[in-house]
């Protein structure tokens, strides 16, 4: 008895994923799929998320890595507040971070006087749409990268440090290789939901063709606009793109283990 | 020669010493928990001192709160537990400290290979440390701490991590080893057997105070 119904609602389950998947996948031909892809709307959102994509990765790694460093090492006043505030672009909604991006660097923003007084321009931009994927992207890489650092054993470093190493070069050749596969696996996870980030965006960045329309904004424009096969291939390009983080992520996590 | 004045508050009480280390080996024996890891460390510059000095062959290594840090010091350090680097080969653990003074691949590969040899685990030179027995473990340790020849050596604990059988072999093997290389050697046990079998100067640490 118990037993049938932990095998009914696990089979249900099952069925809720992948079953609109497949739907997906089945919504097109092959063909239907290649003529949509190679439009100049699809062309324009691939080109455009990979770019941000790669540059929001980048400020990620670049920022990231340090805080998740000292987060992981370093005994400061207010760590506790620090890792929690790290953590929160998780839960907050995608909608609500746009709406403070915009707070912060919009027209009306806090330093809106001030990057219009220099003529910048960051809301509504290509760099906008970075802002917004890092924001919600990264707190995914600090945490996996906080908890890899974390378990590298002290020892190693001051191993390396007795052996005439300093503390750039041993980061570089211990602490990063021993910590190698957390920090990949935080790296493509915080790029994948970055890849998918949508509400923060569209706040944030608006949706302009070839300027800040990545593939998620041109899913629901194509949803908008009646064109359901330019909606449904980006869809299955996204798609395919997480089915190939998650089951790659397992891969790697097995050969680390 | 090494010249310490430390004073560190540890869990229960002070470390308080006034010590020197004449090139040779030294064994610093005392019961597990006398403070002498934490002296070893101040050597070595791992953990400062509350208060202090400390000189290696004139040089201040510590002086007024002032620390030269552990990667300037020129002191070779064998953990506990050796901390060989896992993602290295033994080959390239043991030419690390050579790499870090800026030493050429093949130049630094040769004289580690020469150390390997030296200690009896050339054929080792691709294994990665997981694959070693504890004795092996402790040679490669050695080698690295001994193929950028370093101007002091401190050992803690180097027999702790092998069972009593590999102990009695490489016991002797370590002490021709270390006798040979005119640096400050100190060697840290709290095993009486290493003390009475080691045959060198002893200088005992109990409750952090030196006792004769």
């Amino acid at each position: 008895m118990l037993r049938a119904a932990v095998a009914t609602a696990s089979a249900l389950f099952v069925l809720f994923i992948a079953v609109p998947l497949i739907a997906l996948y089945a919504h097109l031909t092959p063909a239907r799929f290649a003529a949509t892809i190679a439009t100049p709307a699809a062309l324009d959102a691939l080109r455009i998320s990979l770019l941000t994509t790669a540059a929001s990765l980048a400020l990620t790694l670049l920022l990231g890595t340090p805080l998740a460093y000292a987060l992981a090492r370093g005994r400061f006043a207010g760590r506790a507040a620090v890792d929690a505030l790290v953590d929160l672009p998780i839960v907050v909604p995608p909608a609500v971070a746009g709406l403070a991006l915009l707070f912060v660097f919009g027209k009306m923003g806090l330093f809106g006087p001030a990057l219009g007084a220099l003529h910048v321009r960051i809301a509504f931009t290509t760099f906008a749409v970075v802002l917004a994927q890092t924001f919600v992207g990264a707190p995914f890489y600090v945490r996996a990268a906080r908890a890899g650092f974390a378990a590298v054993d002290v020892t190693y470093e001051e191993a390396s440090a007795t052996l005439g190493m300093g503390p750039l070069r041993t980061f570089a050749r211990i602490t990063v290789p021993l910590a190698l596969p957390a920090l990949a696996g935080g790296a493509v996870l915080a790029w994948a939901r970055a890849l998918g980030e949508f509400g923060a965006t569209i706040m944030f960045a608006g949706n302009l063709q070839g300027v800040t329309q990545t593939l998620p904004l041109a899913v629901y424009l194509g949803l908008e606009s009646g064109d359901l096969d330019l909606a449904a291939s980006l869809a299955v390009v996204l798609v395919t793109v997480a089915l190939v983080v998650a089951f790659g992520a397992r891969a790697l996590e097995r050969r680390a283990a | 020669m090494i010249e310490l004045t430390a004073r560190k508050a540890l869990r229960e009480f002070d470390l308080d010493v006034e010590l020197r280390f004449a090139p040779g080996v030294t064994v610093l024996a005392g019961p597990s928990g006398a403070g002498k890891t934490t002296l070893l460390r101040i050597v070595a510059g791992l953990t400062p001192p509350d208060a202090g000095e400390v000189r290696l062959d004139g040089r201040a290594l510590h002086r007024d709160g002032a620390s030269v840090p552990a990667f300037r010091r020129e002191v070779a350090y064998v953990f506990q537990d050796y901390a060989l680097f896992p993602h290295l080969d033994v080959l390239d653990n043991a030419a690390y400290g050579l790499a870090a003074r800026g030493v050429g691949r093949a130049a630094r590969r040769a004289t580690a290979r020469a150390w390997l040899e030296r200690l009896g685990i050339a054929p080792l030179a691709d294994a990665r440390p997981r694959e070693l027995s504890g004795g092996e473990r402790q040679r490669v340790a050695l080698a690295r701490a001994l193929a950028w020849t370093p101007r002091a050596v401190l050992l803690d604990e180097p027999f702790a991590a092998l069972d009593a059988e590999t102990r009695a072999g490489v016991r002797e093997e370590l002490r021709t080893t270390l006798a040979s290389l005119g640096v400050p050697v100190v060697l840290v046990t709290h095993d009486e057997a290493d003390v009475r079998l080691f045959a060198a100067p002893v200088v005992r640490l109990e409750r952090g105070r030196v006792v004769r």
